[in-house]
């Protein structure tokens, strides 16, 4: 058991001799460009450290964050270092985690709840899958970082089916933490219980959504509720709530070690610290990539990801997944953060970054996002249920060159109805790709109209 | 059917037992009956529903919502193919036309001889690896289209 700051030192010493005497190989491929033009905060253990060894962790640092906060700071405190660091969620919304969390504070319960959404729902993304898989104890000091400064002493991961590797990952690491008395009760003798429980996932991209998501850990369909009440007065059966995605919880522990003022130094003015993005697509270098705030699209598809597969030509670049759009050639000059990407027509969501090249047409790309949505539309509201099928047969004619004009205008204004009148975020953002494209790539759009008939 | 006698029902309730036959647990209780079944049949959920005390309309609900549940057997084997974005750019329509083709089944079906199910997911996060498609919970990535069927063969060999 390991119950004051002391004994945690000794333990992390004790395994750094250790490590010293077999020291782990570090792959070659670490010195090349595509890492070495990476700033690592999130990922800074990822693939050096064993997963499945609490020990190696604390070596590393681990639950040092959880307690200093416990020891040294109240938990005003701990939510006045993350108000300063200004992180924003990393899911995609990028709400101010410190003013969640202080909402939560306010909240008079006997109960709330910490949760964190490992759902990653979106197709081409796998930044939470990593960290969940290469660095679980992370995940869950930051979960009890934040339940100790919002008063939750209970803490629910949810985490998809299709990823049984982080499950087992986490599993294991609840268990260590639990046997060192890192999670439990009175811990580190400072009066403070947190537990976590794993809840499984079972393959619906709207549980991404916070409501729906909530929906399906009480056992039900996954299907979003109107906002207002928030989370925060009313989540989790009822008691206010804290939800965080994986990504935004494994900064937390380096903000609490290095204070705010440090992370809100990285990046831009608007969006502090740094992002992970999967690059994949038509590219050469495939993979995790963190970089600061602000670093340009350009730097990261051709500095980092080495550009185009070999002979082909890039074409444009989707974020943000089926909510997001497709950026141009002409636009890879743009700084990442949260309000560039949104002028632009798409948004950082949660940071999948698709390469698509020359051979690729653009109609068809928005179909296949359209066509998504209308599967993983739960069905509760009439515009995104009948709007996101109207929508694909729509496009299904442009393929097919057997659209008119008027359907051309039908199509613009059912994307702007949808949009507007859905009641979650699903709905609200599944006619993006579509309106992203017909931003840039018009022409595309209007080769599909035939012009014989009418 | 003789549910007393099966022991796959001893397992289940061991595993409800666990989860202090919570009717919020239910989406637990449907993942660890799937795995002890292969799928979900409809005695399998009246079952659940009787000792959850939900409505057997409830239970049904929830596990058609999912894509993760089914309420068909697989076959002795099962090959699942990505259709994620990154899988999507690579190709991986065209891998699964010539899945269907070679055995005779859609997406969603098993083989008459139950050798072979064919599934489609929406994304393994193995998109580096893209196309990728699932051999038996074995990821195999970067398939190739022109011949994606050798790695499917060699598992029902």
């Amino acid at each position: 058991m390991i119950t004051s700051t002391a004994e945690l030192q000794e333990l992390a010493s004790k395994k750094r001799e250790d490590n010293e005497k077999n020291p782990r190989e570090i792959s070659p491929e670490r010195s090349t460009p595509f890492y070495t033009k990476q700033r690592r905060i999130v990922l800074e253990n990822e693939g050096l450290i064993d997963p499945d060894d609490i020990e190696d962790y604390i070596a590393h640092g681990g639950y040092m964050s959880l307690f200093k906060a416990l020891d040294e700071m109240s938990p005003k405190e701990v939510i006045e270092e993350v108000k300063i660091s200004a992180l924003r969620g990393r899911g995609g919304g990028g709400y101010p985690t410190g003013l969640k969390w202080e909402s939560v504070s306010k909240v008079q319960s006997l109960q709330k709840y910490i949760i964190c959404n490992g759902d990653e729902g979106d197709p081409g993304a796998f930044m939470d899958r990593a960290v969940m898989e290469s660095d679980p104890h992370r995940v869950l000091e930051g979960m009890a970082i934040a339940g100790y400064a919002c008063g939750a002493n209970k803490g629910y991961i949810y985490v998809r089916a299709e990823y049984p590797i982080a499950v087992e990952k986490l599993n294991r690491a609840i268990k260590q933490a639990t046997k060192l008395g890192i999670l439990g009760e009175n811990i580190a003798h400072s009066g403070f219980n947190f537990t976590v429980e794993i809840r499984l996932g079972a393959g619906a991209f709207v549980c991404g959504e916070a409501t729906a998501l909530i929906a399906s850990i009480e056992g039900n369909r996954g299907h979003p509720r109107q906002k207002p009440p928030h989370l925060s007065d009313h989540g989790l059966w009822g008691q206010p709530t804290v939800l965080n995605n994986v990504e935004t919880l494994a900064n937390i522990t380096p903000i609490i070690k290095n204070g705010g003022a440090w992370f809100k130094a990285i990046g831009t003015e608007s969006s502090s610290g740094t992002k992970v993005f999967a690059l994949t697509g038509h590219i050469k270098n495939t993979g995790l990539v963190e970089v600061p705030m602000g670093t340009t699209l350009r730097e990261l598809i051709f500095d980092i990801g080495g550009g185009a597969t070999e002979g082909r030509k890039f074409k444009a670049i989707q974020s943000g997944g089926p909510s997001g759009g497709c950026i141009p050639e002409h636009l890879l000059d743009l700084q990442i953060d949260y309000e560039s990407l949104k002028s632009a027509g798409s948004i950082m969501g949660s940071g999948g970054l698709i390469v698509i090249d020359d051979s690729s047409n653009m109609v068809e790309i928005a179909r296949f996002f359209m066509d998504f949505c209308r599967s993983e539309s739960c069905g509760k509201c009439t515009p995104c249920r009948v709007g996101t099928t109207e929508l694909t047969l729509l496009l299904d004619k442009f393929i097919k060159k057997e659209a008119t004009k008027k359907d051309f205008e039908l199509l613009k204004e059912m994307c702007n109805m949808v949009k507007s009148t859905s009641l979650c975020g699903l709905g609200q953002t599944a006619p993006n790709p579509v309106l992203s494209t017909i931003r840039y790539f018009e022409d595309e759009y209007l080769a599909g109209i035939d012009t014989k008939c009418h | 059917m003789n549910i007393s006698a099966d022991d796959r029902y001893n397992t289940l309730e061991k595993s409800m037992k666990k989860l202090s036959y919570e009717k919020n647990a239910l989406i637990e209780v449907l993942h660890s009956a799937q795995e002890i079944f292969g799928y979900l049949g409809i005695d399998t959920l009246k079952y659940i529903a009787k000792r959850l005390k939900l409505p057997y309309s409830k239970v049904y609900g929830v596990v058609t919502f999912y894509n993760y549940f089914r309420l068909k057997p697989k076959g002795r084997h099962n090959v699942v193919v990505c259709l994620g974005t990154a899988c999507y750019i690579k190709g991986s329509e065209k891998i699964l036309e010539k899945i269907e083709k070679r055995f005779g089944i859609k997406a969603g079906e098993t083989t008459s001889d139950e050798a072979l199910s064919l599934l489609t997911a929406r994304c393994f996060g193995s998109c580096s690896l893209a196309p990728v498609i699932v051999c038996d919970e074995q990821i195999k990535g970067k398939v190739s289209l022109e011949n994606p069927l050798c790695d499917i063969e060699e598992m029902i060999k």
